[in-house]
C-alpha cells in the first residue's frame, strides 16, 4: 500500500511537470524617458511569442523605471515569488550589472536583449548569461571600421561621461586608424551642445563620431543641422533607430550610422517579422523591437529541446541558437554573446516615414573585445 | 583657443541663462508671493513642448505654437492651482513637497497616455534657422541669437508688470505682508491664481522655445527645474531681478566651466584624463558657485536681509 502510494505520488509529480508553464520574468523599462526602448523589446518579444503559438510560456511583465534599484527588487520578487525560469528584457547597462550577477548566481537563466555592458563579456561571464543582442563596444568598433573606409583623416569624437559613453570612444578609437581632432565627454542626460558644436567649428576635424542614446541624441542632431556645420557624422544606431528618427526629422537625413539588424536585412524571417509586427502594432519595427523578438525565440527554440529545470540540456540548447534570426546567420561565441555581422545604414526619407536602408557591411563576423577574459 | 570661440560660447551661455530665467522667474515669483515650493513647476515647461509641438504638427505655424504653449501652461497652472496648490498654502514646506512631487508623475504619465512614449517633433521655423554672421566673422545660429532677444524682451516686460502696475504693486505687497493686503481689500485669492498661471506660462513658453531645438519627451522638464531652483537660491528667493542675474550667471558659468576647465588641464594632464575630469569639474562648478554665493550672503544676491 505504502509502495503504491509512493508510485502515485511520483506518478502525479512528473505529470505536473510535464505540463508546467514554463515563466519567464520580464524586467523592462516601460516608463519615463526611456520607456520607448523597452516598449519596442517587449513587443517584439511579445510578437514572436504569440506567433509561436506555445500557450504555456507565461510571461510576467514589470517596469523598472530605469531605476536599478527597482529593478533589483523586481528581480528578486520574480524568482522567490513568482518563481519563474528565465529573466530577460533590462535595457540600461548600469540595470543589468545591478541584476544579472545575482540572477545567475541564483541558478536562473538570463537572456539579455540589449545591455552588453564589458564586465559580463569579460572577467564577469556566467554559463547562464546569454547576450542577444551585442556586446556595447560592438556598433561603436563597427562604426571606427567604417569611417576608415570613408576616408576620414580626422574625427571629432564625443560621448556622455559614463561607464557606456568611455566604452563608446573607446570601441571608436579601438578601429578608427586615422587622427582624434578631439574628445569630449559631455554631462549624461546634457541637452544643450552649442558649447560642443562651437568646439567642433573651431578645431580641423573632418568627420564627427558621437553616442548620444535617446533624446540626448536628438538635441544634438537638430542643433548640429541648425550650426551651419557641414562634417559628415557617424554613430552607433542608437541614436538612429525607428523609434527616434520622427522627432529629429530632417536633420537626420544622410546620416551614417552602424547597426546589427536593419529592416531591409534580405532574409525571409526579417520580412515577415517586419511584416507582422507593422500589422500587429501599426509602426515599424526598431533595432529594439528586433532584438526582442529574436531573444524570444532563441527562448522557445531552447525549450524545444530541454526544460529550464534541467540546467544543462537547457544551457547547451540556448548555447546552439538554432533558431531563424532576424539578422540572418546566428552564433554565440564562447562568453555567448554573438558573433555577427555589423552593417552601416543611412537615414533615409521613405515617404513621410524617416527610416534606414542598408549601405553594405561595417564588420564581418565580429566578436567582441572581452571574449578572451571570459573562463567558463 | 581663439577669441571668436570665446565669444561664441559667451553667447551660448548667454542664451542658455535666459532660458533659465524664464524657468526661474516663475518658480521664484511662486515661492516670493505664496511662499510655495513648486516641484511641478518642470511638468508647466513639459506641458507648454508638447503643446507646442502638437499644434505645430496639426497647423505648421510656429506663432500658433508658440501660442498654445502660452495658453496650455497658463491653463495647467491655473487648474492646478485652484485644485490642488490652493489647500497647502498654511501646510509645511514638506506637505508641498510631497503634494508637487504627486503631481510631476501625474503629468508625467497623464502625457505618456495622450501623447504616448516617443519623443515628438518640433522644429525650428523656416525663417529662423541656419546660422547668420556676426560682426567679426562669428557664424552663430540665429534661432539661439532670437532666443537671447526674447529672453531679454520677455525680462524687460515683466520689469515692467512688477514696477509699473496695479498687479505689479499688489504682488510686490503680497510679496511683503499677505495679512494686510487681503485687509485692504485685494482678493488675494484671484492674485495667487494669476501669479501661478504667470509662472506657468513663462515656464511653458520656455518649453516650447527650446523644445525646438531639443527634445520634446516626458520628463524633460525635470533636469531643468533643478537649474532654476540653483538660481533663485543664488539670487535670492522672491527677487525677479535677483533671479535674472543668477540665471546668467548660471548660464555662463555652465557653458564656459564646460568648455575651459578641460583645456585648462589639459596643460598639465593626459588629453583624455583632462577631458573626463574636466567635465566632471564644470558638472560641479554651478553648484560650487552656489555654495560660495551662501556663505557670502546667506539670502542670495538679492534677497531679503534676514
Amino acid at each position: 500500500m505504502k509502495q503504491l502510494l509512493m508510485a502515485t505520488a511520483v506518478a502525479i509529480l512528473a505529470a505536473t511537470s510535464a505540463l508546467a508553464d514554463v515563466k519567464v520574468g520580464m524586467i523592462t523599462t516601460l516608463s519615463g524617458g526611456g520607456a520607448g526602448l523597452g516598449i519596442d523589446v517587449r513587443d517584439g518579444f511579445m510578437l514572436a511569442i504569440n506567433q509561436s503559438g506555445r500557450d504555456d510560456i507565461e510571461v510576467v511583465i514589470e517596469d523598472d523605471q530605469r531605476k536599478p534599484d527597482i529593478a533589483v527588487q523586481l528581480a528578486d520578487k520574480m524568482i522567490q515569488s513568482e518563481r519563474v525560469d528565465v529573466l530577460t528584457g533590462i535595457i540600461w547597462s548600469n540595470l543589468a550589472m545591478a541584476v544579472v550577477p545575482s540572477v545567475t548566481a541564483q541558478g536562473k537563466f538570463y537572456l539579455s536583449p540589449n545591455a552588453g555592458p564589458s564586465a559580463l563579456a569579460g572577467k564577469g561571464c556566467h554559463p547562464n548569461y546569454f547576450n542577444v543582442a551585442w556586446q556595447n563596444d560592438n556598433l561603436h568598433e563597427a562604426a571606427g571600421a567604417y569611417a576608415n573606409t570613408a576616408d576620414f583623416s580626422n574625427s571629432f569624437i564625443l560621448a556622455p561621461n559614463y561607464p557606456a559613453g568611455q566604452d563608446a570612444l573607446t570601441g571608436y578609437k579601438r578601429f578608427f586608424e586615422g587622427e582624434i581632432a578631439d574628445e569630449i565627454y559631455t554631462k549624461l542626460g546634457q541637452t544643450d551642445y552649442a558649447a560642443e558644436l562651437a568646439q567642433v567649428r573651431a578645431s580641423d576635424a573632418d568627420s564627427v563620431f558621437f553616442f548620444l542614446p535617446g533624446g540626448m541624441g536628438i538635441s544634438f542632431l537638430k542643433q548640429y543641422a541648425d550650426s551651419g556645420i557641414d562634417l559628415p557624422v557617424v554613430g552607433p544606431a542608437f541614436s538612429f533607430d525607428q523609434g527616434i528618427l520622427q522627432a529629429v526629422g530632417d536633420a537626420a537625413v544622410g546620416v551614417v550610422n552602424t547597426s546589427q539588424w536593419n529592416k531591409d536585412i534580405d532574409n525571409a524571417t526579417n520580412a515577415a517579422f517586419v511584416e507582422s509586427f507593422e500589422a500587429a502594432y501599426g509602426r515599424l519595427p526598431s533595432l529594439y523591437a528586433s532584438q526582442g523578438f529574436d531573444t524570444a525565440n532563441l527562448l522557445i527554440s531552447a525549450l524545444a529541446k530541454a526544460e529550464p529545470s534541467d540546467a544543462d540540456g537547457f544551457r547547451e540548447a540556448l548555447r546552439a541558437a538554432e533558431f531563424d534570426s532576424t539578422r540572418g546567420d546566428f552564433e554565440f561565441g564562447s562568453n555567448h554573446h554573438p558573433v555577427q555581422t555589423i552593417y552601416a545604414r543611412e537615414v533615409v526619407k521613405e515617404g513621410d516615414i524617416f527610416t534606414n536602408k542598408l549601405l553594405g557591411v561595417a564588420l564581418e563576423n565580429h566578436a567582441d573585445a572581452y571574449a578572451a577574459e571570459c573562463k567558463m | 583657443m581663439s577669441a571668436i570661440l570665446i565669444i561664441e560660447q559667451v553667447l551660448n551661455g548667454l542664451q542658455f541663462g535666459v532660458m533659465l530665467f524664464l524657468m526661474a522667474a516663475g518658480l521664484t515669483l511662486i515661492f516670493g508671493v505664496m511662499g510655495l515650493i513648486n516641484l511641478a513647476h518642470g511638468s508647466l515647461y513639459m506641458v507648454g513642448a508638447f503643446a507646442a509641438a502638437w499644434v505645430a504638427g496639426a497647423t505648421g505655424s510656429f506663432l500658433l505654437a508658440l501660442g498654445a504653449a502660452l495658453a496650455a501652461a497658463a491653463v495647467a497652472g491655473a487648474l492646478i492651482e485652484m485644485l490642488v496648490i490652493r489647500r497647502l498654502y498654511g501646510a509645511a514646506h514638506l506637505d508641498q513637497v510631497l503634494a508637487t512631487f504627486a503631481l510631476i508623475l501625474i503629468f508625467s504619465e497623464g502625457t505618456r497616455w495622450v501623447f504616448g512614449s516617443f519623443p515628438l517633433f518640433l522644429d525650428i521655423p523656416d525663417a529662423l534657422s541656419g546660422p547668420v554672421t556676426l560682426p567679426g566673422g562669428i557664424e552663430y545660429p540665429l534661432y539661439r541669437l532670437s532666443l537671447i532677444g526674447i529672453g531679454f524682451a520677455v525680462a524687460f516686460g515683466l520689469w515692467l508688470l512688477i514696477e509699473h502696475t496695479r498687479i505689479g504693486i499688489q504682488i510686490r505687497a503680497g510679496e511683503n505682508d499677505r495679512e494686510m493686503i487681503a485687509a485692504l481689500g485685494v482678493d488675494i485669492t484671484k492674485l495667487y491664481t494669476l501669479v501661478f498661471a504667470l509662472g506657468a506660462a513663462l515656464a511653458g513658453l520656455a518649453g516650447a522655445l527650446v523644445g525646438a531645438i531639443q527634445s520634446v519627451q516626458v520628463g524633460m522638464g525635470e533636469p531643468v527645474l533643478i537649474l532654476a531652483f540653483v538660481v533663485i537660491v543664488i539670487g535670492g528667493i522672491g527677487s525677479i531681478r535677483g533671479a535674472f542675474i543668477a540665471a546668467l550667471i548660471v548660464g555662463l558659468t555652465n557653458t564656459l566651466g564646460g568648455v575651459f576647465f578641460p583645456e585648462l588641464l589639459k596643460l598639465f594632464m593626459e588629453a583624455g584624463a583632462a577631458q573626463q575630469t574636466g567635465s566632471a569639474l564644470a558638472s560641479m562648478a554651478i553648484y560650487i558657485l552656489m555654495g560660495l554665493v551662501l556663505i557670502w550672503r546667506p539670502t542670495g544676491l538679492f534677497g531679503a536681509r534676514a
